[in-house]
């Protein structure tokens, strides 16, 4: 089928309106389409944007009370109840809070990982998905002085055994409007995306911890050293994944990040959401 | 007021919030969306004895408001500019290089989908923003707004590509600083 065909089917496919054999064959034909899978992603883009505009207008307080007192629930109505259940309702909404906490952190952990995924499926899609094309780590690294606000270091390569893991380039990214480097690993035929951010300009907090997910398909690994979160996603397997981020976090690197603050420099986000 | 009235209210007013963006979206107006989301809630309580337990009660909230306002003097004129729609199927555009989604991004500006949001025709807005905002699944739109599934899908798409038009016609504007 020609993509024509399939992108008239996008708009009810990421509605998850689809037929399944159908939802099944296009989601086949996105992972090995770079077009439809840029115009998927685009349109993902889109409805979130939507979403995130809609929430638009909220009540004023007085006039849902209003709306409340004249639907019958009356503020009075409490008055029976004895001070025993005011205690059991109060442990119930420490619990409830508790589990509340808990639900939105686990979204808003999905929501980063979702980021991220989009990220390095944005890479894929691009005809230009380095702005520095090397596979020196001596050209790489210093092509990021003056645009993120820290510095990092790239593992050493050439002490490998092998030459399966070749540093393709690199380029700036932003998440949660926060500036990083996005690194592109070619691990035989896998393209892997290492993304480097500061900590602490993460809004989503995900603790020191290294551990592994899977979002969209794609494996992540994640953790936090020296101030810097590191992500390492693919569509290749966990244990390789987890073989480039031991790179990353082990001795292979000759010397480990020195965190400096560009201050004075100025970062636009672009990055909606 | 009785276990009814308590029922109703249990199950009405976790809907609140949603309703009155939802009834701002329509009316355009804070006013007149609170005069809507009033007596949505005044007839849906009237009306909670004809609620069948076990349907979609959030369909039947949000067709009671649509109702409602559908028949109020805002509603009546914002429906005399719409055009009918129609079940053929619709050819989506090509893909471009500057697209609405890419210029969104790259904007990175909320105010402008609002603005673009607010100049649809209100059957595309109010399709639109519960597909997006609501992530009410096709059969729940076509119970809401009271028409067949294959409806829904059309104006849904069309509300996109109308949308995806606007958005262009701001860059456009932009472009020769209109």
């Amino acid at each position: 089928m020609a993509c024509e065909s399939w992108i008239a089917k996008l708009d009810v496919y990421l509605d998850g309106e689809l037929e399944e054999g159908e939802m099944r064959s296009l989601d086949a034909h996105i992972h090995g389409c770079t077009l439809c899978a840029a115009e998927a992603l685009k349109r993902v883009q889109m409805k979130r944007a939507v979403k995130v505009a809609g929430r638009h207008f909220t009540a004023n307080p007085d006039f849902k009370r209003r709306v409340q007192s004249s639907i019958g629930m009356k503020t009075g109505r409490r008055n029976w109840r004895s001070w025993g259940l005011l205690a059991a309702f109060a442990s119930i909404l420490v619990v409830a809070g508790a589990l509340i906490y808990s639900v939105v952190t686990q979204s808003g952990n999905k929501q980063v990982y979702s980021e991220i995924a989009d990220l390095h499926v944005s890479m894929l899609a691009s005809p230009t998905p380095v702005d520095v094309v090397s596979s020196d780590r001596h050209t790489v690294k210093p092509w990021f002085q003056g645009k993120i606000p820290f510095s990092f270091d790239l593992p050493e390569l050439s002490n490998l055994s092998n030459n399966e893991i070749t540093l393709v380039g690199g380029r700036m990214t932003y998440l949660e409007q926060a500036p990083g480097a996005h690194l592109v690993y070619k691990l035989r035929k896998h393209q892997v995306s290492v993304f480097i951010f500061r900590e602490d300009s993460l809004r989503q907090k995900l603790g020191p911890r290294a551990f592994a997910i899977k979002s969209e398909s794609f494996n992540v690994e994640t953790w936090s050293r020296d101030g810097l979160r590191y992500f390492v996603i693919g569509d290749a397997s966990a244990a390789d994944l987890d073989r480039v981020a031991s790179l990353f976090k082990s001795g292979a690197l000759q010397s480990w990040v020195t965190k400096s603050v560009c201050r004075g420099t100025r970062h636009i986000p672009v990055y909606l959401s | 007021m009785g276990p009814q009235s308590d029922s109703f209210e249990e199950l009405a007013m976790p809907l609140f919030d949603q309703l009155y963006n939802f009834a701002n979206w329509l009316t355009r107006n804070r006013e007149e969306a609170e005069d809507l989301v009033q007596e949505t809630y005044t007839k849906a309580l009237k009306g909670f004895t004809s609620f069948q337990p076990g349907t979609n009660f959030r369909a039947w909230m949000y067709r009671i408001l649509r109702n409602t306002f559908l028949t109020s003097r805002t509603g009546l004129k914002a429906t005399m500019t719409v055009p009918l729609d129609s079940e053929e199927g619709d050819s989506e555009l090509a893909i471009e290089p500057d697209t609405p989604e890419t210029i969104l991004i790259g904007r990175s500006n909320v105010e402008h989908l609002q603005k673009a949001i607010e100049e649809l025709p209100v059957y595309y807005r109010e399709i639109l923003l519960l597909c997006e905002l609501e992530e009410m699944s096709y059969q729940e739109m076509a119970e809401t707004l009271t028409i067949p599934l294959g409806t829904v899908m059309s104006r849904l798409s069309r509300a996109r590509r109308t949308l995806r038009n606007s958005l262009s016609g701001i860059k456009k504007g932009a472009k020769y600083g209109l």
